[in-house]
């Protein structure tokens, strides 16, 4: 793997006005808020959080369809800011809902030759062959059997395959997946996420995997970023996070995923109670600090932690490790 | 309140017949494209105070198991047959009215998928967990008030939120509500379709924390469908796979979890991702079959890697050791 | 797309879409009907040409076909001429009336004889002749004797003619008195004694006297009768049958050409604001507020008034007043909907335009709400239309639905019993409009299913 760095999140800042009628202001949505990071070429990332952590708007600022507030995006040196025509081929977008990401009203080969009509690529024959490519790598195949077919004669499994070809159709080097798998069934989830994973090896893609889901990521990421209320909390390896998790609501996450063991329904479960904070008014000091069991009082209500490094490439901010 | 929740406690009393069993329900629905058989001669049986749960992919008829057995039926119903016996009594042939007042929330009530989103939202959440008091037991407003507070607070909601409305409420709070709602009727059995499949992970563990709270303390049987299957070992002490409106497995949790049976239920269970244990994770290629004309012989055989000449007929469910139930040839 | 053919293919299971499919398509064929056998110009020529066109049809007549229903047999109009009727009155009438007319010429003198066979139970309406006299100064001089089938023979007198000349027999004051003061029409062919019409053959004889070499007569009796056609005439003589099949057409095309417009300008303009959002959705949708307090009818009456008539304007008018209505509002809600789906984002992502999100991937998931709309729509049009025609605002060149019952509405004709006027441009439009609402229904039907799934 190249140490050549392809993207690189500078404090980066995502918030949303909330408007009450057309001229009154009701607050701000801190979505992103303060958001740094480096990804190097052909590498995996997964961004793990809760719903309304902001990590969607995270993904979203990066493809470039939100515009951050503060802070910055930079795409191979190249910020994103002013028109994003030159970074819409370097980028594909894989969705959540594979139904809903699919316009129900064109058929599969219309949805391919989109992108490459809106991008200028190639004669009619050129996208002709380009679209055949990217149905028999995401094996959709025979060919023919799907190119005339909606999206709704397709099974889940497939959709997501197409969802994933349009991303891969203008040959981009860059992925976005939010939560790719989560609709699916668990049986084609692990199929959907190998495909992802060959791309990424054989296209030597880098990819930024968001998800809710920790026990699927060790199987297709190199580092796992953990983001609670609008901040990546905690940065690793994933066998480092997954084995030495430092900061306590990575290890809250860590607990409360099962793996199938009828020892389960014996035990109950340390949860730390409450729900993640809202985005409005997000609690001072560190966000999770009125949840937290190790909650040192006097500094965590009051001071933000920083971004600590307690092993190499193992970044936390919490005041446990300063 | 503490008498009220003795009270409720003290209803399981032992009795001889199972709580509830099913002997070959059938639910077909009729379509524009041809019959659906979406339950197809389902059996099992649920004892009182125990956990079954129903594991299977989107699609297999594990909902519509749960609307036989309540008889919440569409209007494009083609066949509803079989035995549906509740602790010993066979309550198929009872009329509608009656099903509807001593069984549907009084001994057996539902966590439809999704309920949480369909929640009334003009209605206060505490209205809407005593409304089953108020329609099933013809309860009036305040006494149903009183046990639905009383609900909300063993399933964890705190008891000033039943005053608010529905969108007040997070995801969590409302899936809580939607429990209380189920329980508020003590009824003897609480039918959970996917009660957590929309939540974070967080919030799922709460909650599967608090159900087995209430299996616990209150002796309650659940009939859990989902298709998350490490989630389902948080609670059952029985699981039961369902492929194409057919049971494919039964066993013990025990049993089951660790050493499966089924080649269906041995590739299931090797797609599950697991955060403790290095794996290679497997998936089922294919497709499960239309359940219009479903194949003739073993419905999984198309995908099945040990399938072999006999699989072209219908495998009987054989019983293997320690009372475990799967259909397949291997076995017989 | 494949929704919009998987709707249509659902219509085969509702009868009351196959009626209304039924009816438009018999709608349709008759304005093809209508477009080929009387192209425009003719049509034109037929309804506003003048009295020569109309000279041989009777006034107020109603459709003949109603002979079939009644005991009482009404008089179809006989027109017996030497040169040959205008209208060539077909085998049947000929044999129905046994017309013939014979011209003997001699050196000074000439004799008609025009006779028919008269075998109704009712009187005519109207008796004309006309006489066509040729020479070159001295004027010829006829005498006219009528015939009974009993034999009776009743002088109408005699006279001078001077080129073409038009003797309405039935307004000749001095010939009712001599008939003891019942009108000609009446009196010529009343049964003596009895107030029922004698049946047999009539004749009239014009015996010519000439003074001239070269001079020559020809005459041509019309006796006008009170049935007429398929469809019965009006005030003017003309056949109502020129304006109910031309209507067909005019009313289809206008109803069809103004939904649309309206239909696809509303599509569009309820995109653009629920995509852009902001300043521009408030000023469509304050634009819309006002529009929809607006009265639609008075300003056409306005327009129609004070600037012009034309069908053509009204159609612009009408499609202008109906594209910010409450279409607007319901599309937009469900364009706010689709502006969030996943398939937008993905758009946006792969760099497609703001238009092009607009048009290719918004404005189709509309369709399957805009085609019932769309269908009811034209009934509507089609009233609105027809009412314009009726409050005298119609087109003034083109022969329409509304301008018959405007027509009948002025002569009075409900109280003066002629309810074919009223009744058969209504009916038209009444199957209009049940066509289409049926046909509309069960689209909605179909695609609203559908609707909430979005």
């Amino acid at each position: 793997m190249s140490e050549k760095i392809l993207l690189s999140v500078k404090n980066l800042h995502t918030h949303f006005e909330l408007r009450r009628g057309a001229f009154g202001r009701a607050g701000v949505v801190r979505a992103v808020d303060g958001v740094s990071f480096e990804v190097r070429h052909g590498e995996a990332i997964a961004v793990v959080g809760e719903s309304g952590c902001g990590k969607s708007t995270l993904a979203r600022t990066i493809l470039g369809l939100y515009r951050p507030t503060k802070g910055e995006v930079l795409f191979e040196g190249r910020s994103l800011d002013g028109d994003l025509r030159w970074y819409r081929p370097q980028v594909g977008y894989v969705q959540q809902d594979p139904y809903g990401a699919l316009p129900p009203f064109m058929s599969v080969h219309r949805i391919l030759e989109e992108p490459l009509l809106i991008n200028r690529v190639g004669s009619k024959a050129e996208r002709e062959q380009h679209i055949r490519e990217v149905l028999e790598e995401v094996k959709l195949t025979p060919v023919e059997d799907f190119l005339s077919k909606f999206p709704h004669q397709l099974s889940g499994g497939q959709q997501q395959r197409l969802v994933i070809a349009r991303a891969m159709i203008l040959r981009p080097k860059f992925i976005v997946a939010d939560e790719p798998v989560s609709m699916l069934d668990a049986s084609v989830r692990v199929e959907i996420l190998e495909l992802l994973r060959g791309l990424q090896r054989s296209h030597n893609l880098t990819v930024i995997y968001i998800t809710h889901d920790l026990s699927t990521v060790r199987y297709f990421a190199e580092r796992i970023f953990v983001m609670y209320a609008g901040k990546l909390i905690e940065k690793a390896p994933v066998n480092e996070l997954l084995h030495n998790p430092l900061h306590p609501y990575t290890k809250a996450l860590l607990a409360a995923i099962p793996d199938p063991d009828p020892a389960n329904s014996q035990t109950f479960k340390k949860i730390p109670a409450g729900e993640p904070p809202s985005l409005v008014n997000p609690p001072s000091g560190c966000r999770f600090h009125p949840r937290c069991p190790a909650f040192i009082a006097g500094l965590c209500e009051k001071e933000v932690p920083p971004e600590f490094e307690p092993s190499p490439e193992h970044f936390v901010e919490c005041w446990l490790y300063r | 309140m503490k008498e009220k929740t003795e009270a409720m406690a003290s209803v399981s009393v032992k009795r001889a017949s199972p709580l509830l069993r099913v002997e070959d329900l059938k639910l077909y629905f009729r379509t524009t494209q041809g019959v659906v058989q979406a339950v197809d001669g389902i059996s099992f049986v649920l004892e009182r105070n125990q956990a079954l749960a129903i594991l299977g992919e989107s699609g297999c008829g594990k909902t519509s198991l749960a609307r036989a057995i309540l008889r919440l039926l569409p209007r494009n119903v083609h066949t509803y047959s079989g035995r549906v016996e509740l602790d010993g009594v066979d309550v198929m042939p009872w009329s509608e009215e009656r099903f509807r007042r001593e069984v549907r929330w009084s001994k057996i009530s539902l966590v439809a998928q999704a309920a949480m989103n369909s929640l009334n939202p003009v209605l206060k959440v505490g209205d809407q967990i005593a409304e089953p008091l108020i329609v099933h037991k013809g309860m009036d407003k305040k006494d149903a008030w009183a046990r639905a507070r009383e609900a909300a607070q063993i399933v964890g909601v705190p008891t000033d939120f039943l005053q608010r409305y529905a969108f007040e409420l997070s995801g969590g709070m409302r899936q809580r509500a939607v429990i209380a709602m189920a329980l508020v009727t003590n009824p003897d059995l609480i039918i959970l379709d996917e009660p957590t499949s929309a939540l974070d992970v967080l919030t799922q563990a709460n909650i599967m924390n608090a159900l087995k709270g209430i299996k616990r303390e209150f002796h309650k049987s659940f009939f859990l469908i989902t298709h998350d299957i490490a989630t389902s070992s948080e609670l059952a002490d029985h699981v039961a796979i369902m492929y194409a409106g057919q049971l494919v497995e039964w066993g013990t949790a025990e049993e089951f979890y660790p050493n499966p049976l089924h080649p269906y239920s041995q590739k299931l269970m090797a797609s599950v991702p697991r955060l403790r244990e290095e794996r290679k994770l497997d998936f089922i290629p294919g497709r499960p079959p239309s359940l219009i004309n479903p194949p003739k012989g073993c419905r999984f055989a198309a995908r099945c890697p040990q399938r072999f000449s006999q699989c072209d007929q219908e495998p009987p469910l054989v019983e293997v050791a320690g009372g475990r139930l799967v259909k397949c040839w291997l076995y017989k | 797309m494949s929704a919009i053919r998987g709707g249509l293919r659902q219509l085969r299971q509702y009868p009351s879409a196959l009626v209304g499919l039924g009816i438009i398509g018999a709608l349709i064929a008759l304005a093809i009907v209508a477009v080929v056998i009387l192209p425009y110009e003719e049509a034109i020529r037929l309804w506003r040409g003048g009295e020569d066109i109309w000279q041989e049809s009777p006034r107020y007549a109603q459709p003949a076909w109603l002979n079939l229903f009644t005991a009482k047999k009404l008089p179809e109009t006989i027109v017996v001429s030497t040169q040959g009727a205008s209208v060539k009155p077909s085998p049947t009438e000929t044999a129905v009336h046994r017309l013939s007319a014979s011209k003997v010429r001699s050196d000074k003198t000439v004799s008609i004889s025009l006779a028919f066979d008269y075998r109704y139970d009712d009187f005519p309406t109207e008796i004309t002749l006309f006489l066509d006299a040729k020479y070159a100064e001295l004027l010829p001089y006829v005498a006219l004797r009528w015939r009974t089938p009993d034999g009776r023979e009743i002088s109408l007198g005699e006279r001078k003619l001077k080129g073409i000349e038009r003797y309405n027999i039935s307004q000749d004051t001095r010939l009712e008195r001599r008939l003891g003061g019942q009108p000609p029409e009446i009196g010529l062919f009343v049964s003596p004694g009895r107030q029922s019409p004698l049946r047999g053959r009539y004749e009239l004889r014009v015996e010519g006297t000439l003074f001239e070499e070269n001079a020559d007569i020809d005459a041509k009796l019309i006796v006008y009768g009170k049935v007429y056609g398929l469809s019965g005439t009006d005030h003017k003589r003309r056949d109502l049958m020129v304006a109910l099949l031309w209507g067909a057409p005019v009313a289809l095309a206008f109803g069809f050409i103004v939904a649309v417009g309206t239909s696809l300008t509303t599509l569009i303009i309820a995109a653009i604001g629920a995509w852009y959002g902001r300043w521009v959705d408030a000023l469509i949708q304050r634009i819309t507020e006002v529009n929809i307090i607006l009265p639609t009818l008075p300003i056409l009456i306005i327009i129609g008034t004070f600037y012009s008539r034309s069908i053509w304007v009204m159609m612009i008018v009408i499609t202008l007043l109906s594209i910010f209505t409450a279409g607007i509002k319901v599309y937009r809600a469900i364009f706010l909907q689709i502006k969030e789906s996943p398939y937008i984002e993905a758009a946006r992502a792969y760099g497609a335009s703001n238009l092009r999100i607009i048009v290719r991937y918004m404005a189709p998931r509309i369709i399957p709400i805009l085609v019932p709309g769309f269908v009811t729509l034209i009934p509507s049009l089609v009233f609105l239309e027809a009412s314009l025609g009726f409050l005298g605002l119609g087109d003034p060149v083109l022969p329409t639905w509304g301008k018959v019952l405007n027509d009948a509405s002025n002569n009075g004709a409900l109280y003066k019993g002629y309810y074919y006027w009223v009744l058969s441009p209504s009916v038209l439009l009444m199957f209009t409009a049940l066509g289409f609402s049926l046909l509309g229904f069960a689209l909605d039907r179909i695609f609203n299913p559908r609707l909430r799934e979005l």
